[in-house]
């Protein structure tokens, strides 16, 4: 069990954390047709727009409240009713996302009252849920403010239906509660997992459908163009299973099964040999089948891989900096690579840090990622793009991971989970190992001859 | 800050369009506004000073989800790049320990990275709760004996163009005129010549452009004192006050820099852009003129003469692949028309310019440019945005990085122009990149790829424009056609 280490300093330098609304919005932008609104000043939504665009290298849409100098001092419960009734009369969202920020809650605002408020005022949009959620950028990170986010979706859309005997009417469907540490490509590859045993996977929210970078008919849809229906929000009480990713969507998940009545099965991640095989036996025995030839290849080629990559990995002094889910998912792949975890930083604490395969995990910032990877010497670095100049100022390697990734073309939707995400993983990891190789430094001896100056052709001593 | 502080900021004589609505004092909608706020303005024009240690006090958000994003780029020290916040937590909120936490948190700034002064950053939240950032610096200061200078531009102030005038506000108020130049050392003064110096204000080196200017300006003997605030370092902003000439670079960020340092020190001041040949060459003769030292202007003119020469016969190969190109400019302020020259120059035509960031001058200054039936378009929506592009027949969108991904979902060949961007265009040497980064996005097959259909489909895979039929998003039709086209009345008839 690792232990948790706080730093006790004034100034978080080079920042590791993004802020909870920023969660909340990524949340809101797997669900189909939404239009997520943080309640603050204009920038905390602009920040948190550019930030999402560079790293999907997509159109964002995200609103704001507008609070002003006079809404900030005198009262912005005006703004959150008429942003509402904007977003909905202009963009016509079939989910409204509505985050507060510091600002507003400092301010204390009471954002579920004033959802009562615009229904009282506007009834002409009933028919469009909003998830409204608290995430004050002073708590928590980018992780717990999507999983707050898809409590308050599963809040906002889903009937209490449990008990009501629904469970298993659909008989093929799965519904998948995915965490913040999954990639658009995590999440079509965990789909077309579910799908080779014949089941329908309904994923909430879903990345792979809204953000996985891809172009429509149309020229332009104010809102995202693609995620978890609404419509079927309302049926995931008819699944026959539920499965969770990330322990950080603990609350959501257990909400979900009050509601539902929905068995669940959770994960903590799907990265390496051990989760996968844990997840595919479970889809195995949700379907009744035996397990496809296709994911037998697919395992026997992980295997194989492992194989070829451990020389690489093995014993390998590897530096994490990650959001808890993330690093604790990542942790366990290298450990089971034989690669050792020298240091481990969250941005903030979580109870899921303990079981992170670490002798010590810091709760921290980039700073204290450059002096743990320099004392501990470091040999691989693995965080998001804000590393790299980390990296460089330690001369090691970055393998990226997480967000924001702006300097990577791709880096958003790279696959990580299943048999063949891992293997990638793997080979992508062993070759940044090779190209970094560290020869041995030639040493020039005393005694070796020096070249001559001029070529001798007769033999020398021969007479 | 208080509210008579803003509205002395908002209220900026050297403007002409100040008698007009006053940017910052419109109220944002809710639900329906785009753009940044006071502090982000406010970093925007601070942050390239490089040697100094930028803390931005308040919760995460502020500084984790912004820092490392510009494209500034610096000779020398990397400080700049360091982000540093406060990160204030729910317990420094409700305790009120954020002074506390700034002041420790300065020392450790000072202590870790020794930098030649610290900047604090006010946010929303610690504005909000009253903490007294200017105390904290000034105790600061006088504790560790280093410059520590207050910059109060919470987000909810205004817009970024607020925390622009905030920044140089803020350099006004407490660096500019605290240190004299170091006098330029005899062996660097050509025999016969006499060393000028000037400021750059609002140039903010972005992807290095500054770079493609210094060389000339070294060579007419015209030392930068200092660039407000591309690649520059704290003591040059300290000795801002002895040039001779200031040219504005950006319109309608700091201005009252500009202006104040009239003033007080008497230093004259222009408007220029170093965007497209043409105006590279109006703006080092503008300098030479307003130095008004005859050798120079003599010396400017043939220098101009040779660049002139040199970049056209290098662009004269791009300029048939160029030439009749339709633009649509859509950027804000001083770009809607530094822009408009450099393309006229490529031979391109410019169909509309964006001026929802413009000022009343930026607005004359497109007339002037472009001519009297000039499409001005005022909106700021991505919708009203294509329709222009589709009703207007532009072959390329030119636009900040906001719009970048609007565009190409759009299918639409695309020009980032704004301070995210990777390529630097100023002076001559950045047109040559311009037309470059241009004729690769115009003429990529990759356009008529995605917008052939697959083999297999029945429908064609069309883009919505009103000439293809109805838009896309019926239900938007109200707001599709609601931007607005300014067309101006010819100056005569407005006159």
């Amino acid at each position: 069990m690792a232990e948790i280490i706080r730093h006790p300093k004034a100034l978080a330098v080079n920042p590791l954390k993004s802020s909870a609304p920023a969660g909340a919005a990524l949340a809101f932008l797997g669900i189909n047709r939404s239009m997520p609104i943080f309640h603050g000043s204009q920038g905390c939504t602009a920040f948190a727009k550019v930030f999402f665009v560079r790293h999907f290298r997509e159109p964002v849409p995200l609103q704001t409240t507008a609070m002003d100098q006079v809404a900030t001092v005198m009262n912005a419960d005006g703004n959150v009713v008429q942003a509402l009734a904007t977003v909905c009369g202009k963009s016509k969202p079939a989910l409204v996302g509505l985050a507060t920020t510091a600002l507003a809650e400092t301010q204390g605002t009471d954002i579920r009252r004033l959802v009562h408020e615009f229904r009282a005022k506007h009834p002409q949009f009933d028919h469009i849920p909003v998830a409204a959620v608290n995430t004050p950028d002073f708590a928590g990170c980018l992780e717990t403010g999507y999983a707050s986010a898809v409590k308050g979706i599963i809040e906002a859309t889903v009937p209490d239906t449990a008990g009501s005997g629904l469970v298993g009417k659909r008989k093929k469907q799965v519904n998948l509660l995915l965490g913040a540490h999954l990639t658009p490509g995590d999440v079509e590859a965990i789909k077309e997992w579910v799908e080779l045993f014949g089941l329908r996977p309904l994923a909430v929210p879903d990345l792979a459908d809204s953000l996985d970078g891809h172009l429509i008919a149309e020229d332009f849809v104010p809102v995202t163009l693609g995620g978890t229906p609404i419509s079927e929000l309302t049926t995931l009480g008819e699944a026959v299973a539920t499965i969770v990713v990330g322990r950080s969507l603990k609350g959501a998940a257990d909400l979900l099964a009050e509601r539902t009545g929905v068995p669940d099965h959770r994960f903590d991640g799907l990265i390496g040999l051990d989760a996968c095989d844990r997840f595919t036996a479970t889809l195995a025995e949700i379907a009744g089948i035996a397990v496809p030839d296709k994911l037998e290849r697919h395992r026997a080629q992980l295997q194989d891989a492992m194989v070829d990559t451990h020389f690489m990995t093995g014993l390998r002094r590897v530096a994490i900096a990650a959001d808890p889910d993330l690093l604790l998912q990542l942790s366990e792949l290298f450990a089971g690579m034989g690669s050792e975890i020298v240091s481990a930083v969250s941005p903030i604490k979580a109870a899921s840090l303990a079981g992170v395969a670490a002798g010590q995990v810091h709760v921290g910032d980039l700073e204290d990622l450059e002096n743990l990877a320099r004392s501990a010497h470091a040999e691989l670095l693995v965080s998001n793009s804000h590393a790299a100049a980390t990296a460089a100022r330690l001369g090691v390697p970055l393998l990226r991971a997480g967000m924001p990734q702006y300097d990577l073309v791709g880096g958003f939707c790279k696959t990580w989970v299943g048999y063949r995400g891992t293997r990638q993983v793997l080979f992508d990891l062993a070759n940044l190992v090779l190209q970094h190789h560290d020869s041995i430094t030639p040493h020039h001896s005393r005694y070796k001859q020096p070249a001559p100056s001029a070529p001798q052709t007769a033999a020398a001593g021969g007479h | 800050m208080k509210a008579a502080d803003i509205a002395e900021l908002l209220n900026e004589p050297a403007c002409t369009h100040n008698k007009k609505e006053k940017s910052g004092c419109s109220r944002p909608t809710p639900g329906a506004s785009a753009g940044g706020c006071a502090f982000d303005g406010a970093q925007i024009a601070l942050l390239p000073i490089a040697d100094v240690a930028h803390v931005v006090h308040g919760p995460i958000a502020c500084s984790g989800n912004s820092w490392d994003n510009r494209g500034t780029a610096s000779s020398g020290p990397t400080l700049y790049k360091i982000g540093m916040t406060t990160d204030l937590s729910e317990q420094d909120v409700i305790m009120g320990r954020g002074e506390k936490r700034l002041f420790h948190g300065i020392k450790q700034a000072i202590d870790t990275h020794a930098p030649a002064a610290v900047f604090v950053y006010n946010t929303c939240v610690p504005a909000l709760i009253g903490d007294d950032i200017e105390s904290v610096c000034k105790a600061a200061s006088e504790r560790w004996n280093v410059p520590v200078v207050p910059i109060d531009c919470a987000g909810f102030y205004g817009t970024k163009n607020l925390g622009n005038r905030i920044a140089g506000e803020a350099m006004v108020k407490h660096v500019i005129g605290t240190r004299e130049p170091e006098p330029v050392a005899a062996e660097l003064v050509p025999p016969g010549i006499t060393i000028h110096s000037i400021n750059l204000i609002g140039e903010y080196n972005i992807a290095g452009e500054l770079w493609y200017l210094t060389p000339l300006f070294d060579e007419l003997g015209i030392r930068i004192l200092c660039t407000l605030s591309g690649d520059a370092r704290f003591h040059e902003v300290q000795t801002m006050h002895r040039a001779e000439v200031s040219m504005l670079v950006c319109a309608k960020a700091m201005i009252n820099v500009a202006r104040k340092m009239e003033e007080r020190y008497g230093i004259p001041w222009f408007e220029g852009s170093f965007y497209g040949i043409t105006d590279t060459s109006a703006a080092l003769r503008e300098i030479a003129r307003l130095i008004g030292d005859p050798d120079l202007v003599q010396r400017t003119e043939a220098l101009i003469e040779r660049e002139e020469k040199r970049v056209r016969a290098e662009l004269d190969a791009w300029r048939p692949r160029l030439e009749g190109k339709r633009v649509l400019l859509f950027t804000g302020g001083v770009k809607s028309w530094s822009v408009v020259s450099a393309l006229q120059d490529l031979g391109m035509i410019v169909v509309a310019s964006g001026t929802k960031k413009s000022t009343e001058e930026d607005k004359a200054r497109i007339l002037e440019l472009m001519g009297d039936n000039t499409i001005m378009l005022n909106t700021e929506g991505a919708r009203d945005l294509l329709n222009a592009v589709y009703e207007l027949k532009a072959d390329i969108l030119i636009a900040g990085g906001r719009n970048l991904y609007t565009a190409l979902k759009a299918r639409l060949p695309f020009l980032d122009i704004n301070q995210e961007r990777e390529f630097g265009y100023a002076g001559y040497d950045g047109m040559k990149e311009l037309v470059r980064q241009l004729a690769l996005t115009l003429e990529s097959p990759v356009w008529a790829a995605v917008r052939k259909p697959a083999p297999w489909s029945q429908k064609a895979m069309v883009i919505a424009g009103p000439e293809m039929g109805d838009s896309p998003d019926g239900g938007d039709e109200s707001d599709a056609h609601a931007h607005d086209h300014d067309h101006t009345a010819p100056a005569g008839a407005a006159a």
